[in-house]
């Protein structure tokens, strides 16, 4: 029963890859929209709030839905991105990163927007009269400041990344080897008769990963605290 | 020069302030928490924004709301001291120091962490640092950014008291060896006492007067402004020499020699000594076999107009004094402007704290070489 099958391994590591895309390509957004909700006041900022923060709050069906309708090759945005860069997300496990990315999205937001926000903002006016610019003075200064926050929401959303499931499914469907990542293989394994074994060895493998990137956070945490200045 | 005239308002608080400073003189500003003294300094370095009004260092504009010039502070090129230090926590004490360096001139790393004693402490982060020290490397900090001018803001506040005085003889060398213009912000009339040469008295947002720390001082009328119990006329004198059968130094001005117990300091060194208006006692007649060391001859000025039991009187005794007594000794004694006194100071009233500007002598010539 604890023979994993290559089907498995592929789900694995397909749901790793997919889950590491998510976090890396959205990290700088996710960055740059803490910093206009912690540091600055524009018109619309409430709206902004509210679109980042919708992931969290519609069902994932919902999400995976608008993303086929935006991304699909017809979409406005798909086919912009087919033309200009020969992209295809849909169908694609870069779909799938995209579909992640966004339902992590409000995760990793709000973990590194309420630690940038406990930054010093003296700091950051020491920093302008010592002859940094803004540039210089969020390199240099807010960003090293906003490490443990951005550590926290890079956990976040790379956990939340392997866990998902509806938005995925509906965006880029259940195909194996391209898509069916974990919580998908899972699902398929339930659906299918005596798939009982796969689905426990499934659910051991997402456990012991949760747990992992768990504990990689608390031990961070700790550190951090233990030592606020070691960053 | 330093020129500042400013105009702004946040609710209940209006500002409306003039004042110049002259180049490589310490300017200051002095009020009341609430007196608009760091929302002052912070629009200088270009902090905060005024409505109205201009800013103008050596000619430059960095602030004038009819041409809508804002200089961005990070091109101002003004050192702040804050009152909290504002260390990078993230940062050595060395990355720190060298976070503003611009590699024009100026102090180098060398220089300013001798001046300040920083050598023991350029391994260290902030963290570990005791309040006083956190100051020093702040102060350093500012220096080597090449500064075109010094502002701090009560750099002492978050001090122990005990711990202050290890840190005032820093920021007079300061002044003495760089010849910077600094605005110094303060409550501490003592650290203004021993620092400034021009002070500037803000109350309610406004400026309430200008001028010399003696000049200012001896002002009754200001009292209300410069501290009720601490107030008193301050003297400039000069050093003559020190006693050493009993202890004295013998520091000379216009209106005869000051005896203190157990100053001593090269002869010819300028010292201001500020004589509390509370230790000063009259009498109308040269007094024979009293304790007191301190008897100056002189008449009465002016007589403070308060309803109070105790009332100001300012003195000329070759200089400006202030002494405070009870209105029933204005009435016994019969005091009126013009009227011979002799002024009475205790010479143990004068304590080391009230004693200031140790070798300005020196850092006058500095600060004359280096514009």
């Amino acid at each position: 029963m604890f023979d994993i099958s290559p089907l498995e391994v592929e789900a694995l590591l397909l749901s790793l890859k997919v889950a590491f895309w998510a976090v890396v390509v959205s990290l700088p957004f996710g960055i740059g929209s803490a910093w206009l909700l912690a540091r600055c006041r524009f018109w619309g900022q409430g709206l902004f709030n509210g679109l980042v923060h919708l992931p969290l709050v519609v069902p994932p069906v919902v999400v995976g839905y608008l993303l086929l309708v935006l991304l699909g090759r017809n979409g406005p945005l798909g086919a912009l991105l087919y033309d200009l860069f020969g992209i295809t997300v849909i169908f694609t496990w870069k779909g799938a990163a995209v579909a992640s990315a966004v339902m992590a999205f409000p995760l990793m937001v709000r973990s590194i927007r309420l630690s940038m926000e406990s930054v010093d903002q003296g700091l950051e006016a020491a920093a302008r009269t010592l002859g940094a610019g803004r540039i210089r003075t969020f390199i240099t200064i807010t960003l090293p400041l906003t490490a443990p926050g951005i550590f926290t929401g890079i956990v976040l959303a790379f956990a939340r990344s392997l866990g998902e499931f509806g938005a995925t499914i509906t965006f880029v469907s259940n195909i194996p080897g391209e898509t069916r990542t974990l919580p998908l293989a899972l699902y398929t394994a339930v659906q299918v008769p005596g798939g009982e074994d796969a689905a426990v060895r499934l659910v051991i493998i997402s456990v012991v990963l949760a747990f992992a990137a768990l504990l990689a956070s608390e031990y961070f945490v700790r550190r951090v605290r233990r030592r606020p200045e070691a960053l | 020069m330093l020129e500042v005239n400013v105009q702004y308002r946040a609710g209940a608080f209006t500002m409306d302030a003039e004042f110049t400073a002259e180049t490589g003189t310490v300017t200051s500003l002095f009020g009341r928490s609430g007196a608009g003294k760091t929302t002052l300094v912070n629009m200088i370095a270009g902090l905060m924004r005024p409505e109205t009004g201009f800013i103008r260092l050596e000619n430059d504009v960095l602030f004038d709301s009819e041409q809508r010039i804002n200089v961005a502070p990070e091109a101002r090129h003004i050192g702040y001291v804050f009152q909290d230090g504002r260390l990078f926590p993230h940062m050595t004490v060395r990355s720190n120091l060298m976070y503003g360096v611009r590699g024009d001139g100026g102090l180098d790393l060398d220089q300013v962490t001798r001046l300040l004693d920083l050598k023991p402490l350029l391994g260290r982060k902030p963290a570990t640092l005791s309040g006083g020290e956190r100051q020093r490397v702040a102060i350093g900090r500012a220096l080597l950014s090449s500064p075109r001018m010094l502002l701090m803001d009560e750099p002492l506040a978050n001090i122990d008291i005990q711990r202050r005085t290890e840190i005032l003889p820093f920021i007079e060398r300061l002044r003495e060896e760089t010849g910077l213009t600094i605005i110094y912000v303060s409550h501490e009339i003592e650290e203004v006492i021993r620092l400034a040469d021009t002070l500037v008295l803000l109350s309610d947002g406004r400026v309430a007067a200008t001028g010399g720390v003696e000049e200012l001082m001896s002002r009754i009328d200001l009292k209300p402004l410069t501290g009720r119990y601490e107030s008193g006329a301050v003297l400039s004198t000069v050093f003559g020499y020190f006693d050493d059968q009993f202890g004295l130094g013998h520091l000379s001005f216009p209106g005869g020699t000051l005896r203190v117990p157990g100053v001593n300091v090269p002869p010819g060194t300028q010292l201001r000594a500020h004589i509390r208006a509370r230790d000063v006692s009259l009498a109308l007649t040269q007094p024979a076999e009293v304790s007191i060391l301190n008897v100056f001859e002189g008449t009465v000025a002016e007589i403070g107009d308060e309803n109070g039991p105790q009332l100001d009187v300012r003195l000329d005794i070759g200089a400006p004094l202030i002494a405070r007594v009870t209105r029933k000794s204005v009435h016994d004694l019969k005091l009126s402007p013009g009227k011979k006194v002799y002024a009475l100071v205790k010479a143990v009233a004068i304590d080391r704290r009230s004693l200031g500007g140790q070798g300005r002598e020196k850092g006058r010539e500095q600060a004359g070489t280096a514009q």
